[in-house]
C-alpha cells in the first residue's frame, strides 16, 4: 500500500512525458526483437519437420511442429563412437567439481578479505581486481606449460583446478559480504568465543546466500558452456558442448538435430537463471567498484 | 615454537608505537593466522593459474622456446618480427582494435540504456524483460543460429528475404565475403554481449534510494534525463566502473565466437584478431616464444584500455 502510494507520487511529481514513454517502449521492443527472435528461431527450427527445414523461401514459424529432431538427436548420440552419456558425464562432473571448489575457496577468501584486517589483504584484493581486466585467453599457453609440468594435461584436473581460482565469483562475494554482513554481529560472535572459522561458517555464510547462489550460477554457466580445450586431447574426456558442435558441423542434413541440441544446451543455463534471478540481482547490487 | 609464543605473550599489551613497523607486522601476521589459512587455497591457485602465466609469458617472449628444445634468449627479436615483419599480425591488431572499439562501448551503452529503460517498467514485467535481454549471453552455442540465418545459399533467411524483395539476385556468401564477415561478427558479438555489466546496471538502478528522486524533484528536476544525470548517475558510479571493466574485458574475448562463425583463418584475414594470431602460433605451431610476445602485447592492450577507461570514469562527476 505504502509502496503503491509512493510510486504514484513519484510519477506525478516527476512528470514523466508521454513522448519519453513511447520512445522507451520503441527502444525496448526493437532491442528485445533483436535479442529474442534468434532464440525463438532456434526453438522453432528444432520443431520443424524435414520438409519445412528445406522449404523455399524459408519460413520463420513452424506449421506442423514435431519432436522428431530430438528423437534423431538421440539416435545420432547412441551411434557415436564415444557414448554420448560419457560426454554428458564429463560436462556434469567438471561443472559440479569445479563449482564446489570455487564456491568453498572463494567464500573463505572473500570472508577473510572483507571482514578481517590483516597485512597484505589490500594488495591481494588489488591483484584480484586487476585480473578482472584481462581475458583468460592470454594465459592459455603459459598455463599449458604449467599443467604439463604438473602432468595434468588430458585429465579432468586441467579444467577443474584452474576453475577453483576464478576471480569474478570471489569479487562479487567479497563485495556482497562487505555490504551486507553486519560487523557488529561478527564482533559479538567473536566476543562469545567463536573463532574466525566458526564465525565464517555459522554466521557469515548463511547471511550471503544470494552471493553464493550467484557464484554457483556463474561458475556453472562457464563450465557448462565450455567447448574444446587445448588441455584435453582424449575423445573420452571431451565436453558435451564439444560433441554437440561436432554434430552441428558434421553436415547440413543434420540441421534439425543440431537445432534440437542447441535448444537443450541453452535451456539449462536459462532455467538456472530463471530460478536464481532475484538473488543474482541482489548480489549485483553490491558489485560496484569503489576505485 | 612454544617458547617463542610464551615470550610473545606478555608483549600483547604493547601498543603499535612502541615497536618497529616490521615487528608489528610480524605480530599482526601471527595474530591473523586464521585469515591467512582462509585465503591460502584460493590465493595459491590464483597465483599459479592467473598471476604466474603473465610472468611466464613476459619472460618467454624474450626467448625462442618451442616446447621441445631448450629455449635461447633472443632479446627483443620476437617483438621486432611481430611489428616489422609479420603483416598478418598488423591486420590482427587493426581488427582487434576495430572490434573492441565498437563492441566494448556499444555493448556498454546498450547495457546501460536497456537497464535504465527496463527500470521504468513494473516489477513483474521487468523480471521477464531482463531475462529476455540477458539470455543470449548465457545460451552457449545459440549464436551459431546466426550462421543458419546468414547461410550462404538461398535457404538462408537473410538471402531469401533480400532475394524476395528484389534487392539482390544471387545469394550472398556472407561469412566468406571479406566485406561482410567483420560487421556480421560484430553484430553477433553484440547479440551475446548483454552479460554481467547489464545485470550490474539493472541492480544499480534498482538500488537507487527513492527518496533521492523525491528530493531531486523538490530541487527542480523536471524530466527523466535530468533525473538520470543529476541523481542516478552519481549514485551508480561504482557500478559504471565495474560494468566498464566487464565490457572491455569481454570485448577482447570474442575470438571463439569469430572462429565459429567465420572459420579459421577467416577469408583474407578479414576477421583475424590478435586472439587468433595467438592461438595459431601458440597451440597450432607451438612457437611458444613468439606466441608469448603476442600474449604480452595483448595483455598490455587490455590492461591499458581498462586503466584508461577507469581513469576517465573516476573523473566523471567529480
Amino acid at each position: 500500500m505504502a509502496r503503491k502510494l509512493r510510486t504514484r507520487k513519484h510519477r506525478v511529481v516527476l512528470n514523466r512525458s508521454r513522448g519519453g514513454d513511447v520512445g522507451i517502449a520503441i527502444f525496448l521492443i526493437l532491442m528485445g526483437a533483436f535479442l529474442f527472435l534468434p532464440m525463438l528461431y532456434t526453438i522453432l527450427q528444432s520443431l520443424k519437420p524435414l520438409d519445412e527445414l528445406w522449404m523455399f523461401p524459408p519460413r520463420f514459424y513452424v506449421i506442423s511442429p514435431t519432436l522428431k529432431n530430438f528423437k534423431d538427436l538421440y539416435m545420432l548420440m547412441s551411434d557415436s563412437w564415444v557414448p554420448f552419456s560419457r560426454y554428458i558425464f564429463n560436462t556434469v562432473f567438471i561443472s559440479v567439481a569445479g563449482t564446489v571448489g570455487n564456491l568453498l575457496f572463494s567464500s573463505m577468501c572473500a570472508y577473510a578479505l572483507a571482514k578481517i584486517k590483516f597485512p597484505g589483504s589490500k594488495g591481494i584484493f588489488k591483484l584480484i581486481v586487476a585480473s578482472l581486466m584481462f581475458h583468460t585467453t592470454v594465459s592459455a599457453i603459459a598455463n599449458y606449460i604449467t599443467l604439463s609440468t604438473l602432468r595434468w594435461i588430458d585429465t579432468y584436473l586441467a579444467i577443474i583446478i584452474p576453475a577453483w581460482g576464478s576471480t569474478l565469483g570471489l569479487y562479487l562475494m567479497k563485495q556482497f559480504m562487505e555490504s551486507s554482513v553486519n560487523n557488529a554481529v561478527l564482533e559479538s560472535a567473536r566476543i562469545d568465543g567463536a573463532g574466525e572459522w566458526r564465525t565464517f561458517w555459522t554466521i557469515a555464510m548463511p547471511m550471503v546466500k544470494p552471493a553464493w547462489l550467484t557464484l554457483i550460477v556463474y561458475s556453472f554457466q562457464h563450465l557448462w558452456n565450455a567447448g574444446t580445450s587445448i588441455y584435453i586431447q582424449s575423445e573420452q574426456l571431451k565436453s558435451f558442448n564439444y560433441a554437440v558442435t561436432q554434430l552441428v558441423n558434421d553436415g547440413i542434413s543434420r540441421q534439425g538435430a543440431s537445432a534440437a541440441s542447441t535448444v537443450i544446451m541453452m535451456m539449462v543455463p536459462i532455467l538456472v537463471f530463471v530460478i536464481t534471478q532475484s538473488n543474482i540481482i541482489e548480489t549485483m547490487g553490491s558489485s560496484g567498484m569503489k576505485d | 615454537m612454544s617458547a617463542n609464543s610464551a615470550a610473545a605473550k606478555p608483549k600483547k599489551a604493547v601498543s603499535r608505537h612502541e615497536m618497529s613497523k616490521f615487528k608489528w607486522t610480524l605480530k599482526e601476521i601471527k595474530r591473523n593466522r586464521a585469515a591467512y589459512a582462509m585465503i591460502a587455497p584460493f590465493v595459491l591457485i590464483f597465483f599459479i593459474f592467473t598471476v604466474l602465466p603473465v610472468i611466464v609469458s613476459i619472460v618467454l617472449s624474450f626467448t625462442d622456446f618451442n616446447m621441445l628444445q631448450t629455449p635461447h634468449i633472443v632479446g627483443v627479436d620476437n617483438y621486432i618480427t611481430l611489428f616489422l615483419d609479420d603483416d598478418v599480425f598488423l591486420i590482427a591488431v587493426k581488427n582487434t582494435f576495430i572490434f573492441a572499439a565498437i563492441v566494448g562501448p556499444a555493448s556498454y551503452l546498450i547495457s546501460f540504456i536497456s537497464a535504465w529503460f527496463i527500470n521504468e517498467l513494473p516489477p513483474k514485467i521487468r523480471a521477464l524483460v531482463t531475462l529476455i535481454f540477458y539470455s543470449p549471453s548465457i545460451s552457449g552455442g545459440a549464436y551459431l543460429m546466426w550462421k543458419i540465418v546468414f547461410s550462404g545459399d538461398s535457404y538462408g533467411y537473410a538471402n531469401a528475404i533480400l532475394i524476395d524483395l528484389g534487392i539482390i539476385s544471387m545469394p550472398i556468401q556472407w561469412f566468406e565475403n571479406a566485406d561482410y564477415v567483420m560487421p556480421l561478427c560484430i553484430v553477433v558479438a553484440l547479440w551475446t554481449s548483454l552479460g554481467t555489466a547489464f545485470l550490474s546496471f539493472i541492480a544499480g538502478f534498482q538500488g537507487v534510494d527513492h527518496s533521492l528522486y523525491e528530493a531531486g524533484a523538490v530541487d527542480g528536476i523536471k524530466n527523466r534525463w535530468q533525473e538520470l544525470w543529476y541523481v542516478t548517475l552519481p549514485t551508480m558510479r561504482p557500478q559504471l566502473m565495474f560494468g566498464a571493466i566487464m565490457s572491455i574485458t569481454q570485448s577482447f574475448g570474442f575470438g571463439a565466437v569469430v572462429t565459429a562463425l567465420a572459420g579459421f583463418p577467416s577469408v583474407d584475414y578479414a576477421a583475424h584478431t590478435i586472439m587468433h594470431h595467438l592461438d595459431d602460433y601458440g597451440s597450432t605451431r607451438w612457437e611458444v616464444g613468439y606466441a608469448s610476445a603476442i600474449a604480452t602485447v595483448l595483455f598490455v592492450i587490455m590492461y591499458g584500455a581498462n586503466a584508461l577507461v577507469k581513469k576517465f570514469l573516476s573523473k566523471v562527476g567529480s
